[in-house]
């Protein structure tokens, strides 16, 4: 069975600064793999390199068995992956419903639709007239995602979804997210929340300057203390 | 929303009474302004829309006032031809310009529209066999299509570029407010998410700028056979700094702005210089006051006010009368 994102020794560089120096990592479908690791160990540039805003120097990527590695980045949503940017990145002067509407294209499939995105986010649908940068944290995360979905992933990435979020939003994420695995959706997340990754990945990394220090289960990981302690500091 | 079919109602009551009341004068600076307010709004499309601020939008202008022009006074084209073939001429351009311009964003996005409108205006200065170098082109024949009327009649001109004007408007309120609007503004906010969403955001941002061009150039083929006379000047970058100007005094981003910004500029030029040779001081100050207090413009400080007028409305301020009601967000 081929795997929704395979990523094969990947090197990426920004201008002269080595970063990413050789990661492997596979997402199979509708598995949700966490990526951990400190600040500036290259999990941004990780995803960075997925969607193609800074291609591999080498290596390569795949999506579905297909190399994706040097392609433009829009041609790579188009294919199917969805982007959850780090800081809940929306755009600001828009309203909800504009965001999540410059989103759909038509021809990407009717799995996620407004009504449907709005069944996910209730909340969305109470504030789909206010402007982007009128939004709590916590809605312009579902926003994020919701933007995401109006795309019609197969794979969706997120890129620190928990970041910045109070407890209780976080729990919200965590129930948003088992419900996309349920639709069969293929994640790969960024986190530095350990419980929070532990709770819903089926696979995690570990990263640690650039490449991969430990993979296995979460249940791996609670065992790997030393793992724990060195890289992630828990 | 009946009070916006009134508000619309009154505007063309008022822009169809206009040459009947007005002395012929101020009908002729209304219709520079429907002219340049035409530019304006078309740079509008970029600079307040997707975020490209152009500084060299004078050259679509320019190369349509010029190739009315250069058809009609040595080729002897007639007016119904030579009127598409300007417009026609600014698209082109802007096609070609595009595809050097959209490479980049920000402002070397605008260095290179900038050094292009400044090779158009150099091209008009010294290619003198077909521009007349310094001396412009003269003798444009009126805006005739065969209409039973005259339109060097100033009055029915002005109703012929009234009509023009609103079709041309009406095109541009409708883009901004397509799908593809909605796409120019995501790319104004940040292009890499559009990327994401799976836009290919340069095609958007070509088409919008060969689009603003294609405007442009219809206000110039107006402006030609208006003024029926073209000289360089009206493709200098100061032409195409004064667009710009238009746009931010009226309100990046708000479409008919521009057009109030057009029309300060117009009256104050022309009314203002009657007074003193240092109207461009006044210009400066009204410009200078306007990014400090209206920095989203006439139009967008009068959104605002209304808006807080309308949040007066609905909800009758609670704290005491020296208290200002937080305006609507």
């Amino acid at each position: 069975m081929t795997e929704a994102l395979r990523v094969e020794d990947v090197h990426t560089y920004y201008g002269d600064s080595y970063v990413l120096q050789g990661v492997s990592l596979r997402v199979a479908p509708g598995q949700l793999v966490a990526v951990l690791g400190r600040n500036g160990v290259g999990k941004t540039t990780l995803i960075r390199s997925v969607v193609g805003f800074t291609p591999p120097r080498s290596g390569r990527i795949r999506l579905r068995g297909t190399d994706i590695t040097h392609l433009p980045s829009h041609v790579i949503a188009r294919m199917g992956v969805g982007l959850v940017p780090q800081g809940r990145r929306i755009f600001p002067s828009l309203t909800v419903e504009e965001n999540l509407v410059v989103a759909a294209r038509p021809d990407s499939g009717d799995a996620w639709t407004l009504g449907r995105v709005y069944e996910l986010f209730p909340r969305l649908r109470e504030r789909a007239h206010h402007r982007g940068n009128k939004l709590s944290g916590g809605e312009q995360q579902m926003l994020a995602i919701a933007r995401a979905l109006m795309t019609n992933p197969t794979l969706l990435l997120m890129d620190e979804p928990s970041e910045g979020l109070a407890p209780k939003l976080v729990l919200d994420l965590a129930e948003t997210l088992v419900r996309l695995k349920e639709r069969g959706l293929s994640i790969l997340m960024v986190e530095q929340n350990l419980p929070l990754a532990l709770r819903l990945a089926d696979y995690v990394y570990v990263m640690s300057k650039g490449t991969v220090v430990f993979e296995g289960t979460p249940d791996e990981l609670r065992r790997a203390e030393g793992v724990r302690q060195r890289y992630l500091g828990v | 929303m009946g009070l916006r079919w009134l508000g619309w109602a009154v505007v063309a009551a008022v822009a169809l009474a206009l040459p009947q009341v007005l002395p012929l004068y101020f009908t002729h600076l209304v219709l520079l302004t429907m002219i340049y307010g035409l530019s304006a709004m078309s740079l509008d499309l970029l600079a307040g829309y997707t975020g490209l601020t152009s500084f060299g939008h004078a050259a679509y202008f320019g190369a349509a006032a010029y190739t009315v022009g250069i058809l009609t006074t040595q080729h002897r084209v007639p007016p119904a031809l030579a009127f598409p073939a300007g417009v026609a001429a600014a698209a082109a351009l802007a096609a070609v310009y595009g595809l050097l311009a959209t490479r980049a964003v920000g402002v070397y996005f605008l260095i290179i529209t900038l050094a292009l409108g400044m090779g158009t205006w150099g091209l008009a200065y010294r290619w003198s066999s077909v521009t007349g170098g310094d001396n412009g082109l003269p003798g444009i024949p009126p805006l005739e299509l065969g209409l039973p009327w005259s339109t060097s009649d100033p009055k029915h001109l002005y109703y012929l570029i009234l009509v023009i004007f609103c079709l041309a408007a009406f095109l541009l309120y409708r883009l901004v407010r397509s799908p593809f609007g909605l796409s120019l503004r995501g790319i104004r906010e940040s292009e890499g998410r559009m990327r994401m969403l799976g836009y290919n955001t340069w095609l958007h941002r070509y088409v919008a700028f060969v689009v603003a061009g294609t405007f442009a150039g219809l206000a110039g083929s107006l402006y030609a056979f208006y003024n029926r006379f073209v000289s360089p000047p009206d493709l200098h970058i100061a032409a195409s700094a004064e667009a710009v100007l238009m746009v931010i005094l009226g309100g990046a981003g708000t479409l008919f702005g521009p057009l109030v910004g057009a029309g300060i500029v117009v009256f104050l030029r022309n009314l203002v210089s009657a007074y003193t040779h240092r109207w461009m001081l006044i210009l400066g100050v009204v410009f200078v006051l306007t990014v400090m207090y209206a920095p989203q413009g006439v139009a967008g400080g009068a959104r605002a006010l209304w808006a807080r007028w309308r949040g007066r409305a609905v909800t009758p301020p609670v704290a005491g009368p020296g208290k200002e009601p937080v305006a609507e967000r």
